[in-house]
């Protein structure tokens, strides 16, 4: 994306720019999303003698990892208020924090994928466990990007502050990581609170 | 662990005429390569072009590759009409079943994908930035980026011609054949993986151009100000953004299914195929519109300046390129009426069908009428238009007809279907795309097209085109599926199939005065040369700049006050800008990374084709340090002084007097 040192002027509209064209990059991933939704929804019945969402999903577990994600989704919001008021230090802590939780949520997906694959009810078995592990999955790799993503950053704001440059690109991060707490609720709501009942 | 994968060398040879193939492509690569280094252009190649993101450049290195695209696609469209002339029984043909089935799927995706496509976004552009009075789209990185991803996925599926082979399912692989268990050649994979990488520069590239459109805008240029080619960019942007992404899901549920055994779509283990021709259609149908939406926003620019009046019904033309935006998603399941969906769901969409008919009506109602009582010249962008009214209103009635499910369940899957498609993608996307061309050509080159050789290719196209495809209407109703690499005589299909050859053999006369209008108006430009600028008498921004323009586009920014901003300021009505002093103007500086990461996008395509299970990671790793290394990069921009504005400025005053 267009990076340049500018006069603080312009450098508000690019930030704008930059920031609208970040929303709809989200709007299109969102629609990949949708596609996932869609045909888990289509095919999370289509078990083909193999285990339910009933048997499989244990809630505490899942709560757990919500509430990891929920919780690096208010760390992010006090790095954006660090960032606000220049404080690069402060920034980079909570950017720290919520990488953290990020990889603890992460941890705990591929715990609960290695524990279902290792049973035996891996995504190959049926319909169902493939269109669960592909939208739970996908959003995944988008938290897994998210924490390297932060990585960068973290060492962007460390080194040359808070800019207008580095600005932009925490305020795409940001918007990035609330989306993907989003895209969580409903897959905690669609596939793990519904599977369960 | 084999280092190539499952890649040996018997995926080099596929038989003679893939052979002849190959050495054409070779030779034809080493000629360039050699000529590149004769002239000592690399040097020039690499700074000028390849490392560019300027987007009138860009633009044009789209619509050359989609031209070379074109040349592939259409020699597949030559083979089949060949084939399907001669091989009536006895005869079935020169050419093999399956090597048939890779034919017509090849033509449909390098014409939709790598044609079509590039040369939207090459005319998008070349002509959003001028129109709507800006320097650059908003991310020009983006958009370098965009294109070499494109670039990529086009070498993969030519790279499928020399090594293994083309997918053999159709241009939207179907599943359950299009599942391991069916082709279990590297075909789909090839198909897949170009797709996915070129698709994702598309979806760049839509996020690029709204951002340009609503962001960029020159002061005073409102939303209702919009040139009509503009609107049509935004909405056909709007579809890339929202059609897209489903496209790329449901190609990675299919790449899941064949590499990691999961069952999106397969026939066992509760697979439902059905979800993947809901899901294809879904970006499918709103792809259609993706592509004519720009040729509409053409024909908009083109009748109205060649009728030297204002385009009538503005508001209404808005409207109705908005209206088709919206509906196009809600049309895709007439694709597959005969599916099973149930009466009350084929009602629903048939008449949704109907419905996108009326704003696409309003359109050609409003072209008509900006001509009547204009002056119209009749120039070969306005002969491409005139034959696109008619081309476009048979496809158009032909596919009205088919929205009835009762006569869809006749005639689907038929050549009928074959010549309606045409008749929409050749008669209204191409058309316009050529109208196009040739209107904006001089603002990129500075010389005009020659028009003589232009209307002789223009009437050898429509009446190549009419005798091409007006048969195949009989034929569907005769009851010829597609897609057959043989047939029984006693059909009685024959002679209308050689007649359709016939038609391709004229278009294909049409293409070589195409091709000899380039070449003539190349050596003629001195002659053709437009000093002005303005050589159409034309109504909006992009005219009132140089041809071709500075790399900066405008000296000042311009100030819009209303519809039409240039012609406005050429009947005196105002300003286009107050007098000045010229200004220091901030540019994007050339990179090569956008090259470089679809150089390891390529890689890690051609990895999971071949399953070269190393080079995945490392590709991988590739494209993500490449990523972080731009994003450290603090000098991506550079100044042009306002002295040199000044000089390049008074350069063009003295030239155009």
């Amino acid at each position: 994306m267009t990076t340049h040192p500018a006069h603080t002027e312009s450098s508000k509209h690019l930030e704008e720019t930059v920031t609208f064209g970040f929303w709809i990059y989200l709007m299109s991933d969102c629609l990949i999303f949708a596609s996932l939704f869609a045909t888990y929804g289509v095919l999370h019945n289509n078990t083909f003698g193999g285990p339910s969402a009933h048997e499989l999903f244990s809630l505490p577990f899942v709560l757990a990892e919500t509430l990891l994600l929920l919780t690096s989704s208010f760390t992010i919001g006090l790095a954006m208020l660090s960032a606000h008021h220049k404080r690069a230090g402060e920034t980079a802590f909570w950017m720290g924090v919520t990488f953290l939780l990020g990889v603890a949520f992460l941890g705990m997906e591929i715990s609960e994928f290695s524990n279902l694959i290792s049973e035996g009810h891996g995504p190959s078995l049926s319909a169902f466990l493939s269109a669960f592990f592909t939208l739970v999955g996908t959003h995944g790799l988008h938290v897994a990007l998210g924490a390297l993503w932060m990585v960068v950053l973290f060492a962007q704001v460390l080194y040359s502050g808070i800019t207008a440059f580095t600005m932009r690109r925490l305020l795409c991060l940001s918007l990035f990581w609330h989306f993907l707490d989003i895209v969580w609720i409903f897959i905690f709501t669609f596939v793990y609170l519904l599977g369960a009942f | 662990m084999n280092l190539f994968g499952d890649l040996t060398l018997a995926a080099l040879y596929n038989g003679p005429i893939v052979l002849a193939a190959q050495i054409l492509i070779a030779t034809l690569g080493l000629t360039l390569a050699v000529l590149l280094t004769y002239f000592k252009r690399w040097h020039w190649l690499w700074h000028e072009w390849l490392t560019s993101v300027d987007p009138k450049k860009i633009g044009v290195m789209y619509i050359v590759v989609a031209v070379v695209m074109l040349f592939r696609g259409l020699v597949d469209a030559a083979m089949m009409r060949a084939q399907q002339a001669i091989a009536a029984s006895p005869s079935t043909g020169y050419l093999e079943p399956h090597h048939f089935d890779q034919l017509f799927t090849a033509h449909g995706v390098i014409m939709i994908f790598f044609v079509a496509m590039p040369i939207m976004f090459g005319l998008l552009n070349i002509v959003v930035p001028l129109q709507i009075g800006a320097r650059d789209v908003a991310f020009p990185f983006l958009n370098s980026l965009s294109f070499w991803l494109f670039v990529a996925g086009a070498i993969l599926v030519n790279l499928s011609l020399v090594l293994g082979e083309f997918a053999a399912t159709g241009w939207l692989a179907y599943p359950p054949l299009s599942e391991m268990a069916y082709s279990p050649s590297v075909g789909v994979d090839y198909y897949i993986w170009s797709l996915q990488v070129a698709g994702l520069g598309s979806l760049f590239s839509g996020v690029n151009f709204i951002t340009t459109i609503l962001r960029m805008r020159a002061p005073g240029m409102t939303l209702m100000r919009m040139p009509i080619f503009v609107w049509t960019a935004l909405g056909s942007m709007g579809l890339v953004v929202f059609a897209f992404p489903i496209l790329t899901a449901t190609l990675a549920l299919l790449s899941l299914d064949r590499e990691l055994g999961m069952h999106f779509f397969t026939t066992g283990g509760g697979g439902n195929a059905m979800m993947y021709v809901n899901l294809i259609w879904a970006w499918g149908h709103p792809e259609v519109y993706i592509l004519i939406l720009p040729a509409f926003g053409v024909f908009s620019e083109v009748v109205a300046t060649f009728s030297q009046k204002r385009l009538f019904g503005y508001t209404s033309m808005v409207v109705a390129t908005m209206s088709i935006t919206v509906l196009s998603f809600t049309v895709w399941l007439h694709h597959f009426f005969t599916m099973g969906s149930g009466a009350r769901v084929n009602a629903v969409f048939g008449i949704a069908t109907m419905i996108i008919a009326i704003p696409t009506g309003v359109k050609i109602f409003n072209w008509l009428f900006t001509m009547y009582r204009g002056r119209v010249q009749f120039t070969s962008p306005i002969l491409w238009f005139l034959g696109f009214v008619l081309t476009f209103t048979i496809g158009g009635m032909t596919g009205v007809l088919m929205s009835m499910p009762p006569a869809d369940f006749q005639i689907h899957n038929s050549l009928f279907l074959v010549a309606h498609f045409h008749n929409m993608i050749i008669g209204g996307v191409l058309f316009g795309y050529f109208a196009g061309i040739t209107f904006w050509f001089p603002k990129i080159y500075g010389f005009k097209l020659d028009e003589r050789l232009g209307i002789y290719a223009f009437w050898f196209w429509v009446v190549g085109f009419l005798v091409a495809f007006i048969p195949l209407y009989m034929l569907g109703l005769m009851g010829m599926t597609r897609r057959l690499d043989h047939y029984e005589v006693a059909t009685g299909w024959q002679p209308l199939l050689i007649l359709a050859a016939v038609g391709g053999c004229i278009i294909l006369a049409g293409i070589l005065l195409q091709v000899a209008q380039f070449v003539v108006s190349f050596r003629n430009r001195k002659k053709l040369r437009d000093a002005t600028g303005d050589p159409w008498n034309g109504r909006t921004l992009e005219w009132s700049t140089s041809s071709p323009p500075p790399i900066y586009n405008f000296a000042h920014i311009p100030l819009v006050h209303g519809r039409d901003a240039f012609w406005g300021v050429k009947h005196m009505t105002h300003e286009l800008q107050a007098a000045q002093e010229y200004q220091d103007i901030e540019l994007p500086a050339n990179t090569a990374m956008g090259l470089y990461i679809s150089g390891f996008a390529f890689l890690a395509g051609f990895s999971l084709i071949w399953h070269v299970w190393w080079l995945l990671p490392v590709s991988i790793i590739g494209v993500i340090l490449c990523l972080i290394v731009r994003s450290f990069d603090m000098h991506t921009h550079y100044i042009i002084p306002a002295s040199e504005v000044a000089h390049i400025e008074r350069r063009r005053y003295h030239t155009s007097i």
